[in-house]
């Protein structure tokens, strides 16, 4: 049994202190190191910040790097599937454009009935704002945590919590700013809540990020009457949005109710980072 | 230049494990599937386990703890927390080497269950307390379950990389 036991602190202590052939560091000792890697995370200086953002900004252009083979097999796959999809999407986009032909008619009579309410009410053109053109540069699959890397950091003045859009569509926010590139948090991730709107019955929610391809809506006012289909907006209640960004339209999954989003999270290449708040529309 | 070129082959071939691990915590590839998220597995906690227990020569600890601080950076976790669990799977595997006297893939199997399952309890505590952040336990429960069962298959694999690096090595 003495002996068992001694074996066991034997192997315990050659598996964490002793340094192999070609190791040059024990265990332990690299444990410790991440340890101390780990705690100071917690410290927020402006030297540590420096010296993050340029490890980051390392990283992720090797990254970058990295990917490209495989990325480029996957755009040749693409490739190749679409080309033999041709006709198929020629049919589909010819059906298409003819119902938005209808709709743009409609619209272009809604824009100037909303002008004239807008300069009654003294409102704000949500579209009228700056934003920047980027590239996403890694999207690193993970099971539950959902961003993206962009090309773009503080260089060209983004800051944390700016929105950032796929088209005219609200896909996540800011939530890590180096020289180089920034990290967005997309809102399916499991750490993402947003105040939204869901119209036409103007319900506030939150929408809360489930790892999936969808999101939650939670806190939704007592005895609603939500209807499948509804749309999904920004609400901007909470000061960082500004409202009125479409998401995506409500959907019924095991009785609860989620957002269905208007963009493919998972084929993101070129995002919008909105720079500015939504600038005054003139009287 | 014939010998030049024998050991940068030689060379080549004991770089394989190491180019696996960092390929997978640089690059997009990392088998976790959005739409079969159920298939989705940790192919770099298989690399980590198997090499330490094999041949930690081959897989030194400071690059297993450099690929740790990578991951942490790409996926946007705190830097240190993979780090961390690598090394702690690196640990089961090296006090494994040291207790076991004849090696079964079968019993690093069976050993590789318990090494996952503490993994990824100290991966799930540090982001949960300490950091505060979300954790889906049950992608992560089903993950380390299909990477136990993958185990053996990808471990026949290495087997067969690892005969390959003796027998070019006592060439």
């Amino acid at each position: 049994m003495v002996t068992s036991r001694d074996d066991f602190s034997i192997a315990i202590r050659s598996a964490f202190l002793k340094k192999g052939v070609k190791q040059k560091f024990s265990l332990l000792a690299l444990i410790v190191a991440s340890i101390i890697l780990l705690s100071l995370e917690a410290i927020n200086s402006k030297s540590l910040n420096f010296v993050r953002s340029a490890i980051k900004d390392v990283v992720y252009r090797t990254s970058f790097i990295a990917s490209m083979p495989d990325n480029s097999i996957v755009s040749v796959f693409t490739e190749i599937q679409n080309y033999f999809e041709v006709y198929e999407q020629y049919e589909i986009v010819k059906s298409k454009l003819q119902r938005l032909e209808n709709q743009q008619n409609q619209i272009n009579y809604l824009k100037v009935e909303n002008d004239k309410l807008k300069r009654v009410i003294d409102d704000t053109d949500i579209y009228n704002h700056e934003s920047i053109t980027t590239k996403v540069l890694v999207d690193k699959k993970s099971p539950f945590l959902k961003s993206v890397i962009i090309n773009k950091g503080f260089n060209s003045g983004l800051k944390k919590g700016m929105p950032v859009l796929d088209g005219p569509y609200f896909i996540g926010r800011i939530t890590e700013v180096n020289y180089l590139s920034s990290r967005a948090l997309l809102t399916n991730d499991l750490n993402s809540k947003i105040p939204v709107i869901i119209e036409p019955m103007g319900y506030q929610a939150i929408m809360s990020g489930t790892g999936d391809k969808s999101a939650l809506l939670e806190f939704l006012p007592k005895n609603h009457q939500l209807e499948v289909g509804s749309l999904v907006y920004t609400s901007g209640t909470d000061g960082v949005f500004f409202p009125g960004i479409p998401i995506g339209r409500v959907e019924l999954i095991e009785k609860k109710f989620h957002i269905k989003f208007f963009s493919d999270l998972s084929q993101l290449y070129l995002v919008n980072v909105i720079t500015s708040k939504p600038i005054e529309s003139e009287q | 230049m014939v010998l030049f070129k024998k050991n940068f082959v030689n060379r080549f071939f004991g770089l394989i494990p190491l180019l696996i691990l960092f390929y997978l915590v640089c690059s997009e590839t990392d088998f976790n599937f959005e739409n079969l998220s159920f298939l989705s597995f940790n192919l770099i906690f298989i690399v980590i386990f198997y090499w330490v227990l094999k041949n930690p020569d081959i897989l030194g600890y400071g690059f297993i703890f450099l690929a740790g601080i990578v991951n942490d950076v790409i996926i946007g976790l705190p830097i240190g927390v993979s780090s961390v669990t690598y090394l702690v799977l690196a640990g089961f595997a090296a006090y494994v080497r040291y207790l076991t006297v004849q090696p079964s893939l079968i019993y690093d199997w069976i050993i590789f269950v318990p090494s996952i399952a503490v993994t990824n309890s100290v991966y799930f505590y540090i982001l949960r307390i300490f950091f505060d952040i979300d954790v889906d336990y049950i992608a992560l429960a089903l993950n380390s379950g299909i990477t136990i069962l993958l185990y053996p298959i990808i471990g026949i694999l290495f087997n067969f990389l690892s005969k390959i690096i003796i027998v070019r090595k006592n060439v």
